[in-house]
C-alpha cells in the first residue's frame, strides 16, 4: 500500500518552498476533485505523486475579487459554487457561469475549482476555452517570484500546462468587461449532464457602442485537440462586421471546423466533433451576441 | 368539458382489501436509513481480501503462469489458478471461472490472490507473470460466423433441435428453427413485403451494486458463501458443481441487492474465492470493480436481425420470416430463444418461419437481462411494422389491434396463448390523452411499439407463523429485488384479513426455507403469490381448527373474514384472530402455516410505449420530450412498486436505443467500462415517465398476477427509432441510434 503525506501550508512562500523540496512528487490540491481521482486511478500520470498540498489555507488562492475597473480576480481554488452564488459575478460574467454550474454536477461543483479545470491541462476542460474568451491572464508563483501568461498559452499538450514543478497557480484575473461584451459556453455531451464533451465550444464578442460592429471576437475550442484551441481565422472573420451578419458567423464556423485536430475514439469520430465545432461555434456566437446586447439567453 | 389529466392511472378489473392498496414496503426503514446490509456490508472476523487476475487480451493461449512473486509479496495469503480445482475436469462453467489453456476475452479470469487487504491483493496480481500467444478474436456475429473466422472453443460443434451436431469446429454453438403453416404460400398472398436487416450493440445490465463475495470454506467442509444475488439456491448448485463438492454442503446466505436485472445468476468469481478460502483457512471477501464488472460479467447480446413481413393491402399479416443471430459472449447460451419467442408473439401470422443462431465471440458470456431477447426482436418487428403502417396509410396502433395475438392464437413456438392482455394493452395506448395530443414543434417525432415476454414460474417455498400478537412472521427464499416482499406480505394479509404491516417478511438463507427458484422471468410475484396464497390458507384452516376444537363445534360450521372467526350457525361464536392468536399456546400449541410448489401458468405480458422526441437536426441528439408506458400486470398487488418496474424498464429500454454499447477497440477489448463512458440514462436525461396499468387477471393465480419485471424494456428501442423517424425521416437500423448517427455523420 501507498502512503501520500498531506500538507496544509498557510502561506503561498510555505506552499513554494514544499514544492522546491519535493520536484514532481508533490502536487497542488484545489477542490481534490481531479486529483483524488488520480492519486487512486492513474498515479502515474501525476509522477506517482507522494506529497499532497493543500490550496485551501492559502488566502491568495481563495481571493475572490471584484471591482469595476479592476474586474475579477479569482483564486486558483475557488470552488465552482462559490462563483455562480455570487450576484455580482453571475450577473457580470455569465459566460464563466456557464462553465462554472456545467462542471460535474451540484456535489461536484461545491469541491471543484475553476483553477484546478486549468492546472489539470485536459483538452476536454470545460472551463478553459471560457477563459480564453474572457482574455484571462494567470498569475504564476514560483521560488524566482511571479509572472503572468496569458491563459491561452497555459496549456502545452493533453494534461501539460506551462508550469514548472515548483511552481503554483495564485489565481485568474478577468478584465472588467465594457459595455456590448458577451461570452458563451457550450459543450455537445449525447446526455445532458456527467459527461466529457465531445467538443466544446467558449466564445466571445465586444461590440461597439451602437451594437452594430464586432469590435473583436474569440473563439476557442475544448476536445478537439491536444490543448485548448483559440481560432484566430474566426476572429479575423468577425472583426469588422455586423453582430447580424449570419455569414460572417457561418465563417467563423467554419475557420472552427478547419482549426480542430480532433482524434477518433469512443466518445466521437473526427468528422462528428469537426461538424460539432462549426455548430457550436455558430450557437455560441449568436447567444455571446445577444448577451452583448443586453439580452438572456436560455441556457438549457 | 375536459376532465384534468391523471398521471399514473390503474384499469383496475377487480378490488381487493390490501391487494392493490400502496403500503410503505417492508424493508423501507432499512433502505432508506441505511441500516439495511448488502453483500458488500458482510465482514467476518480474520477476513481475507481477493482480487483476481484478468485477461488483457480479447483472445490467447496461456503459455505459463508464474505465481511465485505473488505468493512472497508480504501480506499475501494465497493464490489460486485453474490448477487449484484438482483433478476435476475442463467445463465451460469451471472454465468461465478460471481460464486454464485460453483466454476468451479480456476480462477472462486467470488467477487469485487473498491478502490480508485489498490493496495488497491488488499489487501481488501485478506481480503474477503471465505468457500468453495471442490469438486473433471475433467481437460480432458477422466475424464470428464468417469462414475461416477465429475458434474460440475447439469442441464446439452446432446442435440443430433434433440434438444433432455439425461435424466440423465453428463458433455457431446452436441452430433453432420454428416454422408453422406455410411461409411461400403466406408471401404469395401479400400485397406489400418489407425485409429490414438490424444490427443491436451488446449493452451491460448496469446495476448499481457491483457483485460481491464472501466465501468461508469451513473445517469440516462446509461452504457458506454471503452474496448480492438473485438467485441463492441456483447458486448454491453451481458453486457446488464447479468446486465439486455436495449441494448439501454449500449454504448460501443472501444479503440485500443493489439490482441485478437479469445478471446476478452466475457464480462469478465465488468459487475462487471458496479455493482461496480452502487454501488459508480463512473467509475470503472479492468485491467488483466496476470495470471488472462491465469486463466480466454477463451484459446481453448484441445481434444481427433479418426480418421480412408480408401483408394485404386491408392490413392482414399473411407470412413473417426472420433471421437471428445473437452473441453468446464466451460460451454457449445466448438469449436466441428469446428473440425466436417474442418475435412475432404480438402477432397473429399464420405462416411463420425463424431461424435463430446462438454464436459465441470474444466476449464475457452473456446473461440474462430483463426480457432477455425480445428488446432485440421487438426492435426489429415493430420498426417493420411501423413502415408498413405507414406504407398502407393506416394507422399505426390499428394495424397492431387488426392483427393482435389473443387467446388462442399460436405462438411461434408452437404453444396456444392462454389469456393474454395485447389487445387491452393496444385499446388503452388508442384511448390514452397522449396518443391524440398533437406534437408541438418542428423536429418533433411520436413512436408507438408494442412487445412481449414470456414470464416465468417456477418453485417457491414459504413458511407462516403465528405470533402471539396476530402479527405473522413470513419466511420466504426469493430474492428481493423490486419490492416483493411487500407483495408476498400483502397478498399473506389479504387471504388472513389483516393488514399488510401485520406481516413480517424475510429472505432467508438456502439451509432455512425451501427450495426456491431465483428471482428471474419475472417470475417472484407469481410463484409466492400462489404458494403464499395456499400458506395463509393453511393458517386460515389450522385456526378455524384451533377455534372448531376451543368452541366444541365442526370446523366445517365456521369461517373467516376480515381477521374475524366466526361460526354461521350460531353468532355468539365469535373471536378475532389477534385474540385467537394470544390462546395458540394453551389450546393446542404454536401454529405454522407452509406450502412449496412448482408453479404454472405465468401468464404472459404484453406492453406498449408511445415516446415524443425532439432531434436536434444539426447534432442528432435526441430529447425525450414524453413518454408514456402500458403494461397487462394481471393484477398489480402493489401498484407502487409495478410502476416502478415500467419505468425502470423504460429507462434502460432508452438507454440502450439511444446511447449504450460495448464499444470495442481494435484488438477486441472493450473501450468504455465504466459509467462515465458506458452512457445509460441520467435523471436529467428523462422526463417523468408516465404509467398505465392494465389488469387482465392471470386465470392461473389467486389474484390474476402476470410477471411485471421485465417486458417493459422491449417496447422502447422500436419507439424510440419510430419518433426519430417521425422527427427526421430517417429509419434506423442500427442500435445505438447515436446522435452521430442520426445526424447522418457516419465515417
Ligand atoms: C464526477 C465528476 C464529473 C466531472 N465533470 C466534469 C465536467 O463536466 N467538466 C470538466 O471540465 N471537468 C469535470 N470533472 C473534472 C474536475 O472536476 C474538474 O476538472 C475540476 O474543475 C478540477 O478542479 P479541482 O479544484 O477539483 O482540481 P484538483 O483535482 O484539485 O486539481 C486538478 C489538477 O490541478 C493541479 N492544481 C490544482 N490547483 C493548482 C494550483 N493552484 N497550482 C498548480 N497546480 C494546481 C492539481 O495538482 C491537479 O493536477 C469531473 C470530475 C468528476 C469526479
Amino acid at each position: 500500500m501507498k502512503w501520500i503525506d498531506f500538507a496544509n501550508p498557510t502561506t503561498l512562500d510555505e506552499a513554494i518552498r514544499l514544492l522546491s523540496e519535493h520536484g514532481e512528487k508533490a502536487r497542488v490540491m484545489a477542490g481534490g476533485t481531479d486529483l483524488i481521482v488520480q492519486l487512486r486511478v492513474s498515479p502515474e500520470r501525476i509522477g506517482n505523486a507522494d506529497l499532497v498540498i493543500d490550496g485551501k489555507g492559502i488566502p491568495e488562492l481563495n481571493e475572490i475579487s471584484f471591482s469595476k475597473e479592476e474586474g475579477l480576480t479569482l483564486g486558483a481554488s475557488v470552488p465552482c459554487y462559490k462563483i455562480y452564488q455570487n450576484p455580482t459575478i453571475a450577473e457580470t460574467y455569465p459566460g464563466l457561469i456557464d462553465s462554472a454550474s456545467l462542471i460535474g454536477g451540484i456535489q461536484i461543483q461545491g469541491r471543484a475549482s475553476i483553477g484546478g479545470n486549468l492546472c489539470n491541462g485536459t483538452p476536454s476542460a470545460d472551463s478553459i476555452p471560457t477563459l480564453i474568451a474572457h482574455n484571462v491572464v494567470c498569475k504564476i508563483v514560483g521560488p524566482g517570484g511571479t509572472r503572468e501568461v496569458d491563459v491561452e498559452d497555459f496549456c502545452t499538450g493533453p494534461s501539460r500546462t506551462i508550469l514548472e514543478p515548483n511552481e503554483l497557480l495564485v489565481s485568474l484575473h478577468f478584465p472588467a468587461p465594457p459595455k456590448g461584451f458577451g461570452a458563451r459556453y457550450i459543450r455537445f455531451i449525447p446526455r445532458n449532464e456527467m459527461d466529457i464533451a465531445v467538443a466544446g465550444v467558449g466564445a466571445s464578442v465586444q461590440l461597439d457602442e451602437k451594437n452594430s460592429v464586432i469590435k473583436s471576437a474569440r473563439v476557442a475550442l475544448a476536445s478537439v485537440g491536444p490543448t485548448p484551441i483559440l481560432v484566430n481565422e474566426a476572429t479575423s472573420a468577425l472583426v469588422g462586421k455586423s453582430p447580424e451578419d449570419e455569414s460572417a458567423i457561418s465563417k467563423a464556423g467554419q475557420a472552427a471546423k478547419s482549426a480542430a485536430t480532433p482524434i477518433n475514439d469512443m466518445r466521437g469520430t473526427v468528422e462528428y466533433r469537426k461538424h460539432l465545432c462549426d455548430v457550436l461555434t455558430r450557437r455560441a456566437l449568436n447567444a455571446a451576441i445577444t448577451r452583448a446586447k443586453g439580452g438572456t439567453i436560455d441556457v438549457h | 368539458m375536459t376532465t384534468a389529466y391523471e398521471p399514473n392511472v390503474v384499469l383496475s378489473t377487480k378490488e381487493y382489501d390490501v391487494v392493490g392498496t400502496r403500503p410503505i414496503r417492508h424493508d423501507g426503514v432499512d433502505k432508506v436509513t441505511g441500516a439495511a446490509k448488502y453483500g458488500a456490508d458482510f465482514y467476518a472476523s480474520n477476513m481475507l481480501f481477493a482480487k483476481v487476475l484478468r485477461s488483457p487480451h480479447a483472445h490467447a493461449r496461456i503459455k505459463s503462469i508464474d505465481t511465485t512473486d505473488a505468493e512472497s509479496l508480504e501480506g499475501v495469503r494465497a493464490v489460486v489458478t485453474s490448477k487449484d480445482f484438482g483433478n476435476l475436469p475442463w467445463t465451460y462453467e469451471r472454465d468461465q471461472v478460471m481460464a486454464s489453456h485460453k483466454v476468451l476475452y479480456k476480462g477472462h479470469p486467470i488467477a487469485g490472490v487473498a491478502a490480508i487487504n485489498s490493496h495488497i491483493a491488488d499489487h501481488a496480481i501485478s506481480l503474477i507473470k503471465v505468457e500468453y500467444e495471442c490469438l486473433a478474436s471475433v467481437a460480432t456475429v458477422h466475424e464470428a460466423m464468417k469462414e475461416n473466422a477465429p475458434i474460440l472453443l475447439d469442441d464446439l460443434r452446432t446442435e440443430d433441435d433434433l440434438g444433432n451436431n455439425s461435424e466440423s469446429n465453428t463458433n455457431v454453438a446452436k441452430h433453432i428453427q420454428y416454422s408453422t403453416g406455410d411461409i411461400e404460400k403466406g408471401f404469395n398472398q401479400a400485397d406489400l413485403i418489407v425485409e429490414r436487416e438490424f444490427n443491436t450493440a451488446t449493452v451491460h445490465q448496469g446495476y448499481i451494486e457491483p457483485s460481491n463475495f464472501t466465501v468461508n470454506w469451513n473445517q469440516d467442509g462446509r461452504l457458506h458463501i454471503w452474496l448480492s444475488s438473485q438467485g441463492p439456491f441456483e447458486i448454491r448448485g453451481d458453486a457446488a458443481k464447479v468446486l465439486g463438492i455436495p449441494v448439501s454442503n454449500v449454504k448460501v446466505t443472501p444479503m440485500e441487492i443493489g439490482g441485478g436485472f437479469g445478471a446476478k445468476f452466475s457464480v462469478f468469481s465465488s468459487p475462487i474465492a471458496a479455493l482461496l478460502s480452502k487454501k488459508t483457512g480463512h473467509p475470503v471477501k472479492v468485491v467488483n470493480t466496476r470495470t471488472e464488472e462491465f469486463e466480466s460479467s454477463t451484459p446481453t447480446p448484441g445481434s444481427y436481425l433479418k426480418v421480412k413481413i408480408g401483408i394485404t393491402k386491408s392490413g392482414q399479416i399473411t407470412s413473417g420470416q426472420a433471421y437471428l443471430a445473437y452473441e453468446a459472449g464466451a460460451y454457449p447460451g445466448s438469449p436466441v430463444g428469446g428473440g425466436a419467442n417474442c418475435l412475432f408473439a404480438p402477432y397473429d401470422i399464420p405462416n411463420q418461419l425463424i431461424d435463430g443462431y446462438d454464436v459465441v465471440v470474444n466476449k464475457p458470456k452473456t446473461g440474462a437481462y430483463r426480457a432477455p431477447g425480445s428488446p432485440n426482436a421487438a426492435f426489429a418487428i415493430e420498426s417493420i411494422v411501423d413502415e408498413l403502417a405507414e406504407k398502407l396509410g393506416m394507422d399505426p396502433l390499428n394495424l397492431r389491434l387488426m392483427n393482435a395475438s389473443k387467446s388462442g392464437t399460436r405462438r411461434s413456438d408452437g404453444v396456444k396463448f392462454p389469456r393474454i392482455g395485447c389487445i387491452e394493452v393496444i385499446e388503452a395506448m388508442k384511448s390514452h390523452p397522449h396518443y391524440s395530443t398533437p406534437l408541438k414543434g418542428p423536429n418533433q417525432g411520436r413512436g408507438i411499439a408494442i412487445g412481449y415476454w414470456m414470464n416465468g414460474a417456477g418453485e417457491s417455498s414459504i413458511t407462516l407463523t403465528v405470533h402471539p400478537d396476530g402479527h405473522i412472521n413470513l419466511v420466504e427464499g426469493s430474492a428481493d429485488i423490486g419490492g416483493s416482499r411487500a407483495s408476498i406480505s400483502m397478498m399473506a394479509a389479504e387471504v388472513l384479513g389483516i393488514p399488510a404491516e401485520s406481516v413480517h417478511p424475510s429472505v432467508v438463507d438456502t439451509d432455512s426455507v425451501g427450495y426456491t427458484s431465483g428471482t428471474g422471468g419475472s417470475s417472484v410475484t407469481h410463484k409466492a403469490g400462489i404458494v403464499v396464497y395456499q400458506a395463509a390458507s393453511d393458517v386460515k384452516l389450522q385456526l378455524l381448527d384451533r377455534a372448531a376444537s376451543i368452541w366444541g363445534t365442526d370446523s366445517n360450521s365456521l369461517e373467516m373474514n376480515n381477521g374475524v372467526i366466526s361460526s354461521t350457525s350460531n353468532h355468539n361464536l365469535k373471536i378475532s384472530f389477534e385474540d385467537l392468536a394470544a390462546q395458540l399456546n394453551d389450546t393446542g400449541g404454536p401454529i405454522v402455516g407452509r406450502a412449496a410448489l412448482t408453479t404454472r401458468g405465468p401468464g404472459g405480458a404484453f406492453a406498449g410505449h408511445i415516446i415524443d422526441v425532439e432531434v436536434d437536426p444539426e447534432t442528432g441528439k435526441v430529447a425525450i420530450l414524453r413518454c408514456t408506458a402500458f403494461q397487462d400486470c394481471g393484477k398489480a398487488i402493489h401498484p407502487s412498486y409495478v410502476e416502478g418496474q415500467m419505468q425502470g424498464g423504460t429507462v434502460q429500454g432508452i438507454g440502450w436505443a439511444l446511447n449504450e454499447e460495448y464499444f470495442m477497440n481494435e484488438d477486441g477489448s472493450m473501450a468504455n467500462g465504466t459509467f462515465l463512458d458506458y452512457r445509460m440514462p441520467l435523471a436529467l436525461d428523462l422526463p417523468m415517465i408516465d404509467t398505465v396499468i392494465v389488469e387482465v387477471a392471470n386465470p392461473d393465480h389467486p389474484f390474476g398476477v402476470r410477471g411485471v419485471g421485465e417486458v417493459s424494456i422491449a417496447p422502447p428501442l422500436p419507439a424510440v427509432a419510430n419518433a426519430v423517424y417521425g422527427a427526421t425521416g430517417i429509419r434506423m437500423n442500427r442500435l445505438p441510434m447515436t446522435p452521430a448517427s442520426i445526424a447522418n455523420i457516419t465515417k
